[in-house]
């Protein structure tokens, strides 16, 4: 019997895209200003907005 | 995944976190102030406030700015001049003999233009010179430096066995999945899994940045042997220049911006500090952007007769070096990243608690091993219907 699937896909497609987010933000803003500080400000505070998403949306029932 | 591949990788994670977690969380507690150094320094004094230069004003002359600086510290010898990239004021770090380390330094630091002595604290006493020591190398110097950089080591371990434990464990749980109606303990655990994720980029280069940059101390000595050694090889033989003996600086630097016209100079070494050899003034220019202004191009200059000598490429390990210095302290994209860094921080001390939090609440490793493996075939940890 084949295994249900992952409601998202596979359990690694968030942190890859995370991990992703997270080098282009880092990057973003050592090789330029301005745009690119603005690239990486936005990069984490959406890192950010997901960790306070989670706990907003977090299942007191189960 | 076999069980006996689930065990192996959840002691990995369980041995390599509890290590290093206490030495993590001092880390994170004191690293965090030092994100805002430089404005807490400005908030207390600490740092001087500089007055813009007058329009059309020119630059003091700086071997003056260094005979002022040498007045105010009798019987010391110059070691360090620096510029100030967002002010115009420079900065001479003074000392008893030319090899004088860092805690015994003195600082003096002026206005670039006018020559004003500004009133400012010694960059190596006060709180955030302790909370700096303490972050980076326990007062133990290199021994503390390369521990510290073992302990973010096994901090990046865990997080790669911390990934690798988090594929089972939501395999059939949507991204973000916080239970916390069922105990304590699975709340916290799914809130661990969550920020540990959110983090794990941001944390896995924070980590190995800074286990990078406790190698400083060795690969600054292995560029000073390699490459500086070829150049000092010349005057093999010859004793180093007296002070009084020395070649002007402010022309030294003057024909250290012509050879490299499209640089500013970011600091000089004296002869002797250990960075330009004995017999060198070591002119360190840097670019414009943000990623040049870190990738420094040191021109040397004959301390005795003031003639470039050579403008050596730093070697990739030095560059790796300087890159990875920003990327650990977060002081590269204005307010807004170091206060998201900040916030990062504090949620890194969160995954750490959290962990130290489960690992006090656990029962035996095989229960841990098992209720992965239910996490993975139901979706619940007691494998009753999610």
């Amino acid at each position: 019997m084949n295994a249900p699937r992952h409601p998202t896909g596979s359990p690694f497609a968030a942190p890859a895209w995370i991990g992703a987010a997270s080098i282009v933000g880092l990057v973003s803003a050592l090789v330029g200003d301005g745009a690119f500080d603005a690239v990486s400000w936005v990069v984490f505070a959406a890192l950010l907005a997901l960790a306070i998403r989670a706990w907003l949306r977090r299942n007191r029932g189960r | 995944m076999q069980r006996s591949t689930l065990k192996t990788w959840f002691l990995i994670h369980k041995w390599t976190s509890l290590v290093c977690t206490l030495f993590l969380l001092m880390l994170c507690v004191t690293g965090m102030p030092l994100v805002f150094w430089e404005e807490i320094g400005h908030l207390t004094g600490a740092t001087p406030e500089v007055a813009p230069a007058a329009p059309g004003a020119q630059p003091a002359n700086i071997d003056e700015l260094v005979q002022v600086a040498l007045r105010q510290y009798p019987g010391d010898v110059p070691l360090f001049f620096g510029w100030d990239d967002h002010s115009p004021s420079i900065y001479v770090n003074t000392g008893a003999r030319p090899d004088t380390p860092p805690p015994e330094m003195h600082t003096a630091i002026m206005h670039g233009y006018t020559g004003e002595v500004l009133p400012s604290a010694q960059f190596n006493e006060g709180v955030m010179y302790f909370l700096y020591r303490l972050h980076t190398d326990l007062f133990a110097g290199l021994a503390g430096m390369l521990f510290l950089g073992a302990m973010a080591l096994l901090f990046a371990t865990a997080i790669v066995s911390g990934l690798v434990l988090y594929g089972p464990f939501m395999r059939k749980l949507p991204f973000g999945t916080v239970r916390t109606g069922r105990s304590r303990r699975l709340a916290w655990l799914d809130l661990h899994n969550v920020l540990g994720i959110v983090t794990l980029g941001w944390a896995f280069v924070v980590g190995i940045t800074g286990a990078i940059n406790t190698l400083a101390g060795p690969l600054e000595q292995a560029w000073q042997a390699e490459q500086l050694g070829e150049f000092a090889a010349r005057y093999k033989g010859r004793p180093r220049p007296p002070q009084l003996g020395l070649a002007s600086l402010d022309d030294a630097v003057a024909t250290a911006r012509a050879a490299e016209p499209d640089m500013t100079p970011a600091f000089v070494s004296f002869p002797g500090t250990g960075y330009s050899g004995d017999h060198h003034y070591g002119v360190f220019m840097h670019g414009n952007t943000p990623l040049t202004e870190r990738l420094y191009r040191p021109v040397l200059i004959d301390a005795e007769t003031g003639q470039l000598t050579a403008q050596p490429q730093l070697p990739t390990y030095m560059a790796v070096l300087l890159l990875s210095q920003p990327l650990h302290f977060g002081n590269y994209g204005g307010m807004p990243l170091k206060i998201l860094w900040a916030l990062l921080d504090l949620l890194t001390i969160l995954v750490l608690g959290s962990g130290l939090y489960l690992w006090f609440k656990r029962g035996n490793t095989d229960a841990r091993v098992r209720e992965i493996e239910r996490m993975a075939e139901f979706g619940t940890a007691d494998g009753a219907p999610a």
